[in-house]
């Protein structure tokens, strides 16, 4: 199989309103992912990129995004109704071809447009449970009450979680919320949802979001350490949550030997956990140990703009790869409820 | 490209206005059951699901693959979701059939659908963007100005678009599974109302309720068939939806694609070298429009094709033999019908409306301000 790795990495800083359209959002992002690496447009062989029209709340929201490029002459694209890393998986599958070297991927979200977690309710069976309006903190929140039910955490576990991302969001600038908070402050916030209190929660931001793909001596000539994809797979679970151990996460462990995660140490991992008890799980599914730093980003508990928040884990990952700070890094995206949907990469130096 | 790709089961739902009688999944796992049946296969056979379905809204459930994930036996393997507008059905079945080409699966399940009963997709498709003029009611209103800008640059005959409607209806009462079954004469289709001058309403495409699925599968699995049919060349292009100067009746997107498909499947002149084809006509019009875009006819002469008959079955180059998207529309699966049509005829499947001897046809899709193009050429021999 052929060799691609990320050698380029954008995000535009995360915050609770970034006022701009659609091509506003993709232009600056994708031009800084494509020109610090001295690529244009005319330069990439293929252009996917990821979002949701419940976000602006109209249909084809992702065809203004097309505005923000350079998709003149006609380039070759296309788009995903999913997180903007499944936008990378599929231009990983395209770059395998062997006809084209290079690929842009790109995402794009907007929480200040709409009340998201209850909109996330759209997202279930629209016959039987959407009339219920189980909003997604509300989903959450039975996941991480099951965990404590079965003794795999406490209150105190999901804390800390929270406290480590939010103190590590404090060295990133393009996090929306960052530290100091400790885990007492955060036990004496008021439910939002029990188990679930505010700092154990995501925050709901707008940002953006571009990776620069290449093959093989494409990558090696355009970056001095490219971050090598050994190893990408995703796999779903039941919907129902009913039909679910949530307490753990089957479809991430499975990924994560697919993907081949335990093949060696892991250095750093970028986890996509819009709870914090959800870090929780899957670092016991991919058997994640001590040895491994977390979410060196702040991850999605400081800053989590949907749709982009799984693309940005593997443009974290990779620029420790890229920077020479990491030898060995995963990078994981979440789709749906309590972590239906989930996608696992190990990205390697060489 | 690391491994050939052949087409292997396909199978539809009978499309209609409104399946009652089927939920979203019951309508998903109708069409997939079936594609299935056709391959000789079952549900563990699937490595991966690849789904593709127009704006989530029409059917009011966000990034429905996660619902739908139970119905299509996705649970522990990969599913994946693709939407390009009403370029989506193709594009989606060009994503499966790289993950066969690129060695990543060996046998993947991919499938389209609309329940455009389930809303109203003319409203849906006349959204109101923030600070800007509303200026269209439906797609039609979009690409009526189009349509004339085509009649007036090309001088066609007045008649083409009616010519388009009856040929294709006639079709349509050949394939048991389209939606409308209507013989119509060009006097009644002349006699519709005129919705978005020049298109009457009998030259629209209906809303339907449909799903079509297709298994897809590497060398190693194509003989489970005596008839795969082969993919030889797949391609997308997009373009942007406005800047000055852009040709939109026309559109460069749709000719590079075309050429980059014929390029990889070794074909010079598409008139001579492609049995058959199924195209993205949801207005009549479009038919001699992609005609010219396509390369079967020079600039300004596709009209004459369609006038002349040559577009039927039995004539020179029969376009939508199955009825097209003008007898069925469950518009996030329209692309991929035609893509699975165009299987069909290669396979010698596609029972009263088979093209007699076809070897290579042509799947289309188009969507979006016709800015966004999906393609690929099947063949009968690999």
């Amino acid at each position: 199989m052929r060799e691609v790795a990320i050698v380029s990495f954008s995000q535009l800083p995360s915050s609770k309103v970034i006022h701009a359209d659609e091509p506003e959002l993709v232009q600056p992002v994708t031009a800084a992912a494509m020109e610090q690496i001295g690529l244009t447009q005319d330069d990439i062989g293929f252009t996917c990129s990821g979002s949701t029209d419940y976000l602006p709340g109209r249909p084809f929201s992702f065809v203004a995004a097309v505005d923000g490029l350079k998709a003149w002459p006609p380039i070759r694209e296309s788009h995903v109704e999913m997180d903007g890393a499944f936008a990378l998986y599929e231009a990983w599958v395209r770059l395998l071809h062997g006809d084209i070297d290079t690929a842009l991927v790109f995402s794009f979200g907007r929480c200040s447009l709409g009340p998201v977690p209850e909109v996330l309710n759209v997202q279930n069976d629209p016959y039987y449970v959407q009339p219920l309006g189980l909003d997604a903190i509300s989903a959450a929140a039975l996941q991480a009450r099951a965990m404590i039910d079965a003794r795999k955490a406490t209150e105190r576990d999901f804390a800390e979680v929270a406290v480590r991302n939010r103190q590590n969001a404090v060295r990133n600038p393009n996090a929306h919320v960052k530290g100091p908070l400790d885990v007492e402050a955060i036990l004496a916030e008021p439910y939002i949802s029990s188990p679930l209190r505010k700092s154990l929660c995501s925050p709901l931001s707008d940002s953006a979001a571009a990776v620069v793909l290449a093959a093989g001596d494409t990558a090696r000539k355009l970056v001095e350490r490219p971050a090598w994809i050994r190893g990408i797979d995703h796999r779903t679970e039941p919907h129902a949550l009913g039909q679910r151990d949530l307490t753990a996460s089957a479809s991430a462990k499975l990924a994560a030997e697919k993907a081949g995660v335990r093949k060696g140490k892991v250095d750093v991992a970028e986890l996509h956990a819009p709870f914090a008890h959800q870090e929780i799980i899957l670092r016991e599914a991919m058997g994640l140990g001590e040895g491994t730093e977390i979410n060196p980003s702040g991850g999605a508990l400081a800053a989590n703009s949907l749709m982009t928040t799984g693309l940005i884990r593997f443009g974290e990952a990779a620029s420790r790869v890229l920077s020479g700070s990491a030898d060995r890094a995963v990078a994981h995206a979440t789709s749906g409820a309590c972590l239906q949907h989930n996608l696992v990469a190990v990205l390697e130096g060489e | 490209m690391a491994e050939h790709c052949a087409v292997i089961g396909i199978g539809q739902t009978k499309h209609s206005e409104s399946r009652r009688d089927l939920s979203i999944p019951g309508l998903v796992r109708d069409a997939a059951v079936r594609a299935l049946q056709d391959a000789n296969m079952s549900w563990k056979d699937i490595e991966c699901v690849v789904i593709g379905t127009a704006p989530d809204m029409f059917e009011g459930v966000m990034m429905p693959e996660l619902w739908l994930s139970d119905a299509l036996g996705a649970s522990g393997k990969p599913i994946f979701r693709v939407h390009t507008a009403g370029s989506v059905g193709g594009s989606t079945a060009v994503v499966a059939s790289h993950l066969v080409q690129a060695g990543v699966h060996e046998k993947v399940l991919t499938l389209a659908f609309e329940k455009q009963s389930e809303s109203n997709a003319m409203w849906a498709l006349s959204p109101a963007v923030p600070f800007q003029p509303q200026l269209v009611a439906g797609a039609g209103g979009y690409f009526a100005p189009l349509i004339r800008s085509y009649i007036r640059r090309s001088d066609a005959h007045p008649d083409t678009g009616c010519m388009v409607a009856v040929k294709d209806r006639q079709h349509g009462l050949l394939n048991p599974d389209a939606h409308l079954h209507l013989d119509q004469s060009l006097e009644e289709v002349k006699a519709s109302p005129m919705l978005w001058d020049p298109i009457r309403y009998s030259e629209t495409c209906p809303s339907s309720d449909g799903a079509v699925a297709m298994v897809l599968v590497n060398d190693k699995h194509a003989a489970r068939v005596q008839n795969p049919a082969w993919i030889t060349g797949t391609s997308v292009r997009t373009e942007r939806t406005f800047f000055a100067g852009r040709d939109q009746v026309n559109p460069a997107a749709g000719k590079l694609c075309a050429k980059d498909v014929y390029d990889q499947a070794g074909i010079t002149n598409p008139l001579k070298e492609i049995d058959c084809a199924e195209v993205y006509v949801p207005f009549s019009w479009f038919e001699p429009m992609w005609l010219e875009n396509l390369g079967f006819a020079e600039e300004g002469q596709g009209w004459r094709m369609t006038m002349e008959g040559k577009t039927k079955i039995g004539g020179e180059m029969p376009w939508n033999m199955s009825g097209g998207v003008m007898c069925t529309n469950p518009i996030g699966a329209s692309g991929m019908l035609r893509f699975a049509e165009a299987a069909r005829q290669v396979r010698g499947t596609a029972g009263r409306h088979q093209v007699e001897g076809a070897k290579v046809a042509l799947g289309h899709a188009y969507g979006g301000g016709s800015q966004f193009f999906a393609m690929w050429i099947v063949s009968s021999e690999r």
